[in-house]
């Protein structure tokens, strides 16, 4: 009973407010992350692993090649790191550990194969990239068996810009036209539309390659071209516009429009004042992804666009190559210097890709009405232009008010 | 007696509300223009609006732009199912049983070639499923701060690697470095019968040429190919898993695998389902690396690592060219069969994941 009283009169039962204390909180607990003992676990296991292989592989069994050491190193290191674990730890923890293991190892193999196929891609096309008249000249000049000195693959990047200019000067207008209807008109129209867009997505990009051969170039024009080569994009990038442009647009916050309604403005100026530029940025980032999706895709161009070695500018007469098709048939050839080539021109569009998507990631990638920096920066000095025009009128109307104001902004700034 | 005492109640009450009522009409500020206004003249206030002239113009714009495309993809179907009926009338459902493709003479189906697609898929699903289910598992679950971003970001830049660089990567690297492997399957597994490679004599195959340009490879490179997509929608489907249950099953004492195995893979069942669904989707349809990597037969081949396949997308790449007009509308029916293919599992998987996703906002 009397130590129950007794805790009354000491001092240290009080409560502190937070940043009011003045002394050291000394080294702050880890919550996460491995022990040094957990650590020692895994690094042990991988060096037995290691060695058991290479012990297996050069010496004890009659095992051979890489690929098979690195899986018999993989096993090792498993069995040897989940022994290590269950010397301290119960079941429960072991299988814990064996999964996260595998995760982090199929991430591991993954990351390494594709990273893997971009620099190998990259690395053999050096070669050709060293020579600047790739960038330059055409293949007109360069027979089968020229060095890289000669020749270079101007004419595929010029009917790669053209291409894809045609494909997004159909699909912007028409993809974005389409994905405000689906949102902001609506109705059972707009039902079926999304349907039939969503179906198109599941297009195998040869079909639409295959329709445009034979509903334009058979029926139509009787020449491949590099306006054929752009409808056949056109025909497989849509549907894919359509759709994240769609995701895009029906995440813009419905207050947003409520509020514009609210203060009288037509359909028409919510659209293009409030939802479309509130959707910019993921708007952007859609387009931007599918002209990724449209430049690297060979198939609709294999049909379509037609194979030749020299520069042609006008899309409607004539065969037109582009990038990946270019790739391709230099990859046919047996010609060590046509397969470098053919390397050079993936590395090229490899690149271009690359660009694309750094660009789609720096202007976009932000949720609808979240502003950048500089957006930022431009609506403040909007709103300060605001307030400096209301000041300027206020005085009229009643001069008690704009003094207050005027106290207030005083204060602000 | 006590219903009387009731209604007495309930008429003092009234009373009183009614005083109160007329008491607070008396304090308060009365609104300026009602008493302004006539009385009498009470118009209905209509609620319907009516369309200025540029609303107009953009209601009809936006309904055209949605006819346009409706129009160009049902043009792409209808036309599709147009010029494929030549062919089709002229072989029937033996389309679907013949293993030949020679429009000229009249025998063509898409057996062989339908499943030599199927195959290749198949192959592509085995080797992305794993990598993916533990990539997206790696990315939601065990990574975290800038890494994660950073991965997800290189995840998100692989989807858009064009197929032409995989189809390079499949056919100038990995077809030499798999081909041990391929034989290994083949010598310790040989007795399941897709795994076995023989000859025309039914010897067990050892020559490296028995083993290159299979459906094995370039499932592999497929598989590569697809890893991405699904990847990111069953990531997505995964962080989505609610943080409450999580953290119960933490608090029950859970490791992260019971937490991922009681909460986050009920939860994501649908991504990984949707995501591997769309993946598959991608894989029937994969034309130039599948192209550059198989070498074209017209037969069923049972021994998936044994050289020679074919797929429908490859097909319709290598005849196109040299097609009469009755060939092309073979190779329409071809390309409509392999449409029908992938729209009913993109239709599968759209669903799969529309309806995990509505579970999702049940919360409870």
């Amino acid at each position: 009973m009397a130590d129950i009283y007794r805790t009354e009169v000491l001092p240290s039962v009080r409560t502190t407010l937070p940043g009011t204390k003045t002394e050291d909180d000394g080294p702050r607990r880890q919550v996460h992350g491995f022990t040094a003992a957990q650590r020692y676990d895994v690094f042990g296991a991988a060096a037995a692993g290691v060695a058991l292989a290479t012990l297996l592989f050069g010496w004890f069994a009659p095992l051979s090649g890489a690929i098979g050491w690195t899986v018999v190193a993989f096993l090792a290191f498993l069995g040897l790191y989940m022994l290590l674990i269950w010397l301290h730890s119960d079941f429960e923890e072991v299988k814990d550990r064996l999964i996260t293991t595998l995760f982090g190892a199929a991430g591991t193999l993954l990351f390494t194969v594709l990273v893997f196929i971009v620099i190998y891609t990259l690395g053999r096309g050096t070669e050709a990239l060293g020579h600047l008249n790739l960038f330059t000249q055409t293949m007109k000049d360069a027979g089968p068996l020229d060095g890289l000195d000669v020749g270079g693959i101007l004419h595929a990047i010029v009917g790669t810009l053209i291409q894809i200019s045609i494909a997004l000067a159909i699909t912007i207008p028409l993809g974005i036209g389409t994905a405000v209807f689906l949102n902001e008109v609506g109705g059972r129209f707009a039902r079926f539309v999304r349907t039939i867009s969503d179906a198109m997505t599941a297009l195998p990009s040869i079909v639409a390659g295959l329709f445009v051969y034979a509903a334009v170039i058979q029926a139509i024009t009787h020449e491949r071209s590099g306006l054929a080569a752009g409808i056949a994009i056109t025909v497989m990038m849509l549907p894919i516009v359509i759709r994240s442009a769609d995701v895009v647009l029906r995440l813009v916050p419905q207050n947003l429009r409520e509020a514009s309604y609210a203060l009288g403005s037509s359909r028409w100026q919510t659209v293009w004042q409030v939802v479309l530029p509130t959707a910019r940025s993921g708007l952007v980032t859609s387009v931007i992804l599918g002209t990724a999706r449209g430049i690297g895709e060979t198939s609709p161009v294999l049909l379509t666009s037609g194979i030749t070695a020299a520069m042609n500018v006008n899309p409607l007469a004539g065969p037109m190559i582009s990038l990946p098709l270019q790739v391709f048939d230099f990859v046919r050839s047996p010609e060590p210097t046509m397969v470098a080539r053919g390397f050079g021109t993936a590395a090229v569009l490899l690149l271009l890709v690359l660009v694309l998507f750094l660009l789609a990631r720096g202007l976009g990638g932000r949720a609808p009405g979240e502003l950048s920096d500089r957006q930022q920066l431009a609506a403040r000095a909007a709103s300060l232009r605001d307030l400096k025009r209301f000041e300027a009128r206020r005085p009229l109307v009643a001069p008690v008010v704009a003094a207050r104001v005027g106290v207030r902004s005083e204060e602000q700034s | 007696m006590i219903g009387a005492q009731i209604g007495g109640w309930k008429a003092a009450i009234r009373r009183v509300a009614t005083i109160e009522a007329g008491g607070s009409a008396a304090v308060a500020t009365w609104l300026p223009a009602s008493t302004m206004e006539p009385a009498g003249v009470e118009t209905k206030r209509r609620l319907d609006g009516r369309e200025v002239l540029a609303d107009q113009i953009f209601r009809r714009t936006a309904f055209a732009s949605g006819i346009i495309t409706v129009g160009i993809m049902l043009a792409v179907g209808v036309f599709l199912t147009l010029r494929a009926s030549d062919a089709l009338r002229a072989t029937g459902l033996s389309f679907l049983s013949t293993q030949a493709w020679s429009p000229e003479t009249g025998t063509f189906g898409v057996a062989a070639v339908l499943f030599g697609t199927v195959s290749i898929a198949l192959i592509a699903l085995a080797v992305s499923l794993p990598l993916s289910l533990g990539t997206a598992m790696l990315l939601s679950e065990v990574v975290s701060g800038r890494v994660r971003g950073i991965l997800v970001s290189l995840v998100d830049l692989m989807a858009a690697v064009p197929s032409i660089v995989f189809g390079l990567w499949g056919v100038y690297f990995l077809q030499a470095a798999i081909i041990p492997v391929s034989h290994w399957i083949s010598v310790w597994l040989g007795w399941i019968p897709i795994f076995a490679v023989t000859d025309a004599a039914g010897q067990q195959a050892s020559d490296a040429s028995a083993f290159t340009s299979s459906a094995f490879i370039a499932g592999i490179v497929v598989g590569f190919m697809v890893v991405p997509t699904q990847t990111s929608i069953m990531r997505e489907a995964f962080t989505r898993a609610p943080i409450g249950e999580r953290e119960g099953a933490y608090a029950l004492g859970a490791t992260r695998w019971g937490m991922i195995r009681s909460v986050v893979l009920p939860f994501g069942k649908g991504g990984i389902i949707g995501g591997t669904m769309l993946g598959l989707g991608r894989a029937l349809g994969e034309t130039i690396a599948v192209y550059m990597i198989i070498s074209p037969i017209f037969t069923i081949n049972w021994q998936v690592l044994k050289t020679g396949t074919n797929s429908v997308s490859a097909l319709i790449a290598l005849r196109y060219g040299e097609a009469s007009e009755f060939g092309l509308s073979a190779l329409m029916a071809a390309g409509l069969v392999l449409f029908l293919l992938t729209l009913v599992i993109n239709f599968t998987a759209s669903s799969v994941v529309a309806r995990s996703r509505s579970g999702a906002q049940s919360d409870g």
